[in-house]
């Protein structure tokens, strides 16, 4: 940390579509670097001191809840910790995730987008009796590595950094997405979900499931928790196949 | 005016409120569920560490049951907690937690045969049973007497609130997103709902529903430095207390994490000490033996945040630009222990802090945590005075956690909480109606209207942003870790200052549609509330109890203050809330009030304490045939949904 103090300017996308007339347009900003300023400390500072209508999400400031993503001089990253002092001429750029509705200047609807994949893929685990267990008796028993396996799957936080970063999903407006993928592997590999291969194949058995996937993987380079959508990807394509 | 009309409304999208919803859509009933975010991004989410649930599989659980987890949870609140609400808590939790496992949650799980752990600084081998191979295992948390907080690797909260957010997208509940609860609307002591804000639009909806459940989580937000989601502001208890007809139970009794990181307040997980990891001061000393040579780091958070303080004032704290901290040295666990099963706190190092603590330690600070207070409810989950009005989660003072709450014990209230709070929630529906006229929703929906419209046409006043941080500041210099009479006398005086200049809050953004300065403007003067309703509540408890130390009064006092605190705040012109007590019976007490065997015991005894403690030693002579199902009906007889009466199995012993 340099005791230096350095003046960041943050070039900041502008429009708020609830406002008639309002254009969208590049703002910049002066911020004072502190030690240890996050992006998540200087966007406030710019609301509180300078400008209180800039619109922007977070909710736990940790890199944990996904809220966060933006396009942080051109790479979509969770802003609450990206630290400032990252960014050697100290000028930073931020634009909203894209491809998705846009609520405000960085506050884009992550939410909607994520209900709807998860009813598409029917994001929960599918077992007819589920609901008759008896709570009282010792649960189902899980291997240990399954039990490891699936979280490491699960540790998606659809902060949509993917999605945003995908040229297929540009290209077609139903495709799937990597979040998606990931998700469904997730239920694929989870003994609990008693989906057959063929019953998963109706769902991203066609192009806009995983054989529309063109392998750029900008998933893999910008998923802020490392998933590795690669292999996962892959392995999902090799059981869709064995279907055909 | 535009009107939602459904049976269940739930305002509140984490675990507590998501599992109200089910259980409400299960029985039927028409329900909608409000958040100000993604419901999956809720401050659940934040959880690592795990839950606590006897369910006795890992080898240093065995011999747990509901009796040992209830014992740990009455004495971690210092005998605060309703004792009825620990019981039910405790019975139900195992099953809480399979239900979860059924639905997806991939809980860590036992592998038999030797590993290895750290305790108390030491490798040691222990070996699990091969019986036990596959069921839900646990780690050592803070002020438990067996390893009992189930967790997922690093990710508890997460996937619990994925699980449970997955549950509920399946049974097909709405979850109406970026929508803020802004006032109840209520009548002769009956809650029809609440007005709600659209956050993008602005526009103002009421939402009347037969019953309502507050599921909003904690206050955390009124200090500067809080472990807290910036969203966790209290709002849903506040405007609880807006009604004038709601109760707050124990507002004061706010709880400080042992380890959040300095500066910035992120919390690293009880899991760290759980797993072995040391407290260590300027000197790289463990200084926690000295002061508490028995549970040493694994104390509970009250006592360990208190001994690390006094540490500091003694010196001992390293000191840095953002004042005196203390070391988390988890170097001793090493990289493979860390990488699994403590990798969000890796993360986190990383990120915010530039160091490995695989090789480095970690400064941390005692850092506000957890709201033990909130809204004050009977054991069902009503509130006593206002009929229809639900609360669940950590916004709740259901009241299992006293004056401290153990470490695990708050995901597995969300869930235990919203599923015996969500059955009554459904019988409530089924028997009752709305009758409410629309000129009583139009005036409620009128009075917010005309509070904004007055917010964006003055055109000079106060800043919200300023006031806020005014507010945390009072709260963190005076009403925190340590208190004492002057500076709670100075930090109530302060904020009915505060409260006045609420009321003139004048706006640089004056529209009324997405608007965050309009947002602050709107929760401000409420949070300002809240945080009278904790200062003064603070200043009247001259005892000390849990989380709650008077440097004046060091002793816990039963024989005057064995109570809960009661605010409401009836007269919008006060500066200050009305505050009431009520006793808790010790005579009603399984576990009559005794030491929690911290530092010195002072306690002032109550009077009843000796005769119900003679009472119980006789019940149990009396009945010595009685198992321990048949001894808990006998002392603490409780009312529980019927689906839940059942008994727990465990491997080694059946349903014993
Ligand atoms: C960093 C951290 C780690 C933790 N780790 C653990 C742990 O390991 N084990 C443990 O037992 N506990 C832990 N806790 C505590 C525990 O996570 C919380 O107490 C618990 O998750 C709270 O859940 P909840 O459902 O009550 O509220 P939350 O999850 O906070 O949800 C509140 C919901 O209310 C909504 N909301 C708020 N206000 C309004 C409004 N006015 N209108 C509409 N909606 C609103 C929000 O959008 C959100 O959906 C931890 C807490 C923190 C801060
Ligand atoms: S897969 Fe990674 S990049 Fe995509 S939404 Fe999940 S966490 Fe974000
Ligand atoms: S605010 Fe939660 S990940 Fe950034």
């Amino acid at each position: 940390m340099s005791e230096q103090e350095r003046i960041l300017k943050f070039q900041i996308f502008r429009y708020n579509p609830q406002r008639k007339g309002d254009k969208p347009r590049m703002v910049t900003y002066e911020v004072t670097e502190a030690p240890g300023m996050t992006i998540f400390i200087a966007l406030n500072d710019i609301r509180e001191k300078q400008d209180p209508s800039l619109q922007f999400d977070f909710v736990c400031r940790a890199g944990i809840c996904g809220s966060c993503a933006m396009v942080v001089n051109g790479r979509p990253d969770l802003a609450c910790r990206t630290l400032t002092s990252k960014f050697e001429d100290g000028e930073i750029k931020l634009l909203p995730l894209p491809g998705f509705e846009l609520i405000g200047d960085l506050s884009v609807n992550t939410g909607n987008f994520f209900r709807a994949m998860s009813e598409r893929i029917e994001s929960w685990i599918h077992d007819q009796y589920a609901d008759e267990v008896n709570y009282d008796q010792l649960e189902e028993r899980m291997d240990p590595d399954v039990a490891d396996e699936i979280y490491e799957l699960e540790r998606c936080v659809e902060c949509g950094a993917c999605i945003s970063a995908c040229a297929t999903k540009r290209m077609r407006d139903d495709f799937l997405g990597a979040a998606g993928f990931m998700r469904l592997a997730r239920f694929a590999i989870d003994p609990r979900d008693k989906r057959s291969d063929e019953e998963f194949y109706d769902v991203i058995g066609d192009d806009d499931g995983v054989f529309g996937c063109m392998t750029l993987l900008g998933c893999e380079d910008y998923c802020p928790k490392d998933l590795p959508h690669q292999t996962q990807i892959a392995y999902l394509r090799k059981k869709m196949a064995m279907v055909r | 005016m535009k009107v939602i009309y459904t049976d269940s409304l739930i305002i509140g999208g984490g675990l507590a409120g998501l599992r109200v919803a089910i259980a409400s859509m299960q029985r039927g009933f028409d329900t909608i569920v409000l958040s100000l975010i993604p419901a999956k991004r809720s401050h659940s989410a934040a959880a690592q560490g795990g839950m606590q649930a006897s369910l006795g599989a890992c080898i240093k659980g065995d011999g747990d049951d509901e009796d040992v987890h209830f014992a740990d949870t009455v004495k971690g609140s210092d005998w605060g907690c309703d004792q009825d609400v620990a019981r039910m808590f405790v019975n139900t939790a195992p099953k809480a937690i399979r239900q979860l496992s059924a639905w997806g949650v991939p809980w860590s799980r036992v592998r038999k045969g030797d590993r290895d752990v750290i305790i108390n600084g030491k490798k040691v081998t222990i070996t699990e049973k091969d019986e036990a191979h596959g069921l839900i295992s646990a780690r050592d948390f803070g002020g438990t007497k067996k390893w009992r907080t189930c967790f997922t690797s690093d990710g508890t909260g997460h996937t619990m609130l994925y699980a449970m957010d997955n549950k509920a997208i399946q049974l097909g509940i709405p979850v109406h997103e970026r929508k803020e609860a802004i006032a109840l609307i209520h009548e002769d002591g009956v809650c029809y709902g609440a007005v709600v804000r659209d956050l993008v639009t602005g526009e103002l909806i009421a939402y009347i529903a037969k019953a309502t459940t507050i599921a909003t989580g904690g206050y955390g937000r009124l200090y500067s430095v809080s472990t807290n989601a910036v969203i966790s502001e209290g709002i849903g208890t506040a405007i609880a207390l807006e009604t004038g007809v709601a109760t707050l139970g124990n507002m004061e009794a706010v709880q400080f994490h042992p380890t959040a990181i300095v500066p910035v307040g992120i919390l690293t997980t009880e899991g760290c000490r759980g797993d072995g990891g040391l407290l260590l001061d300027k000197d790289g000393y463990r200084f926690m033996p000295d002061y508490e040579p028995e549970k040493k780091e694994l104390a509970s958070r009250d006592v360990v945040s208190r001994r690390m303080t006094e540490h500091m004032r003694k010196g001992k704290g390293v000191e840095s630009r953002y004042g005196d901290h203390l070391w988390l040295d988890i170097t001793l666990l090493g990289r493979e222990h860390i990488e699994k099963n403590l990798r969000e706190v890796k993360e986190i190092c990383e990120y915010f802090l530039g160091i490995d603590p695989v090789k480095e330690y970690i400064p941390v600070r005692p850092t506000q945590h957890y709201s033990m207070g909130g809204i004050r409810t009977n054991a069902t989950g009503e509130s006593p005075t206002l009929k229809g009005l639900f609360s669940a989660g950590e916004a709740a003072c259901w009241d299992m956690h006293g004056f401290n709450r153990l470490g695990g014990n708050s995901v597995a209230e969300t869930v235990v909480a919203g599923m015996i709070v969500g059955e009554y929630v459904a019988d409530y529906c089924a028997g009752n109606t709305i009758s409410i006229g629309t000129s009583t929703i139009e005036h409620f929906v009128r009075t917010e209207e005309k509070k904004i419209s007055d917010l964006l046409t003055r055109t000079y006043g106060e800043n919200p942003f300023e006031l806020k941080k005014e507010m945390q500041e009072i709260m963190m210099d005076k009403v925190g870790i340590f208190r004492n009479g002057p500076d709670l006398e100075q930090a109530v005086e302060e904020l009915k200052v505060l409260n006045q200049r609420a009321r003139k809050i004048a706006l640089r953004n004056r529209i009324s549609s997405s608007n965050p300065e309009l947002v602050e403007a709107i929760r401000v003067p409420k949070m300002i509330k809240m945080a009278q309703c904790v200062a003064y509540g603070a200043l009247l408890r001259t005892e000390s109890r849990g989380a709650h130390a008077r440097e004046d009064y060091p002793e816990r006092n039963d024989r005057d203050w064995l109570k809960r605190t009661l605010t409401t705040w009836k007269d919008e012109q006060a500066d200050l809330p009305e505050v009431t007590y009520e006793d808790l019976d010790v005579m009603k007490m399984e576990m009559p009030p005794g030491s929690r065997g911290y530092g010195v015991d002072n306690t002032v005894h109550h009077p009843d304490t000796a005769k119900r403690e003679q009472e119980v030693e006789e019940i149990k002579a009396n009945n010595p045939g009685a198992d321990r199902y048949e001894m808990q009906e006998l002392l603490n007889p409780i009312n529980i949904p019927e689906k839940f009466k059942g008994k727990n199995e465990r491997i080694g012993r059946g349903f014993k």
